[in-house]
């Protein structure tokens, strides 16, 4: 018999990582930050009928880069645990953080055990009337942050938020809001390419509507906001 | 857990068949049909120039008791339609809750509304799965309507205990006192030339006449300030017909039968 080839767990995470990072880098970054009424969730997106933005529950919008196949696979469960914990409990009793979690839990279980790692990272986002906004960020390996105001996936992450917090204040209309997401984009992106409203895909969690927040915007409505 | 499970695809009634058939009632081996149980009585729907109404009295019975004074008999269920039920009173409002969670949880997987014909189907499937119930007692007879906005205007369909989809209907009525509604809005009912107003008097005539006849189905109980629920659907999406205009529309009807 063969000796079973021996690889350190070390070198295995390491080349996983690696492997994870290079399929993240391929897709575009994604941000979303909070305006006065609610959270806004941008992403450059010429596809019109690939969405990177979708709804989970009333307060909850998920967001993600990276392969395809695999958050579609993520988002769907997303959507049947948000609502089969609203059916048996209370639409209210649905949280961001329990999903978060959830997600954190199965890609951290992907990432040590599976051959390879999702190639996502996801971004989870939870709109309050009371408190402050939430976004959970959690990456292939299921390291999950929280943060406040604004947050980013894919990309070069730093680069991102000190673009976000560089025009980013509280209480920011709609349109003040999606100038900044679309800056920090552009940024992203080298300055090369203009985003304009056949590549920005936009969504807004509303705090002002009752019940299901979460709202697509037009292309007329994103052309309108950026001004023509 | 989350992606260990079998369902796969876009209906939440089946993916608690498959995956979670803890979470639905299970029937077999009771008999409700001695059992004294909640009911919802009359209810109707009718379509008018601006889309679909639907309305319905306040009271459950149990036997020959009141159960609740102040039920809530007419579902919005989505931006475009509501869902009234009339039978055995915790079935049906768990049955519109199922249907209004049904239609969101396809919505958001797909990303797209279902057809008008779509949506009723669901009702069926949902209303057939309840028969064995429905055969020990636990009966519900839904109503759907709701605003087509591929086709421009109000539609109607009403169902039986089996989930028999029989078409499409101008104006229907159910419940105990759903005859006496029916043939009060056979008289009244011109479709296209109803108003809002004249779609809403029609309404609350048809419930007055049941109310007259039926003992079951509760009027106005001006006393308690209860009055029957009134939704329309429109372009606009679902409206609460206000009390002020559900009170015009009695005086409306009171001083024509007083005419008569």
């Amino acid at each position: 018999m063969a000796a079973p080839f021996y690889v350190s767990p070390e070198q295995w995470y390491t080349e996983k990582a690696e492997y994870a990072r290079k399929g993240i880098a391929r897709g575009k970054p994604i941000v979303a930050l909070d305006y006065a009424q609610g959270i806004v969730m941008m992403a450059e997106n010429r596809s019109a009928g690939l969405k990177k933005i979708a709804e989970i529950y009333d307060r909850i919008g998920f967001a993600a880069v990276g392969k395809f196949d695999e958050y579609e696979n993520l988002r769907k469960s997303g959507v049947r645990y948000a609502d089969l914990r609203g059916f048996s409990f209370s639409r209210e009793d649905v949280a961001a953080a329990n999903l978060a979690n959830e997600y954190s839990t199965v890609l951290g279980g992907i990432f040590t055990r599976e051959m390879k790692p999702f190639e996502v990272e996801i971004l989870v986002c939870e709109v309050n009337n009371a408190s402050e906004n939430t976004y959970f960020r959690i990456l292939f390996d299921g390291f999950i942050s929280d943060q406040r105001n604004f947050a980013s996936i894919g990309g070069d992450s730093d680069q991102l938020s000190e673009a976000l917090g560089k025009g980013w204040r509280a209480g920011l209309s709609l349109g003040e809001a999606i100038q900044v997401g679309r800056d920090a984009l552009g940024q992203a992106n080298g300055g090369s390419t203009t985003l304009d409203r056949d590549s920005l895909e936009i969504a807004v969690l509303d705090s002002g509507r009752t019940g299901r927040k979460f709202v697509r915007l037009s292309k007329d409505e994103v052309g309108e906001l950026l001004g023509g | 857990m989350f992606l260990d499970e079998k369902y796969r695809g876009s209906s939440f009634a089946e993916y608690l068949r498959v995956d979670h058939p803890d979470l639905l009632p299970d029937f077999r081996h009771v008999d409700f049909t001695k059992a004294v149980l909640m009911h919802g009585t009359t209810v109707l729907s009718l379509v008018y120039r601006d889309g679909a109404l639907m309305a319905g009295d306040r009271l459950a019975t149990m036997g020959h008791q009141v159960g609740t004074r102040d039920v809530e008999k007419v579902f919005k269920i989505d931006e475009t339609g509501c869902m009234a039920i009339a039978g055995v009173a915790g079935p049906a409002v768990e049955m519109a809750r199922m249907f209004q969670l049904e239609l969101e949880h396809f919505q958001k997987l797909e990303g797209h509304d279902l057809t008008f014909e779509g949506k009723a189907n669901r009702l069926s499937f949902l209303v057939r799965q309840n028969l064995p119930a429905a055969m020990q007692g636990l009966a519900v007879m839904p109503i759907y309507a709701g605003f087509d906005a591929e086709k421009g205007r109000g539609r109607i369909y009403k169902f039986d205990i089996t989930g028999g989809r029989f078409g499409e209907a101008d104006y229907h009525a159910t419940g105990s006192g759903g005859n006496e509604a029916n043939s009060s809005l056979k008289k009244s009912f011109r479709q296209n030339d109803f108003s809002r107003e004249d779609a809403i008097a029609a309404a609350i005539e048809a419930l007055i006449d049941a109310a007259d006849e039926d003992r079951a189905t509760g009027g106005f109980d001006m006393k308690r300030k209860i009055y029957p629920t009134c939704k329309l659907m429109t372009k606009d999406g679902v409206e609460d017909v206000s009390d002020d205009d559900i009170l015009a529309a009695r005086e409306r009807v009171l001083a024509k039968h007083e005419e008569a």
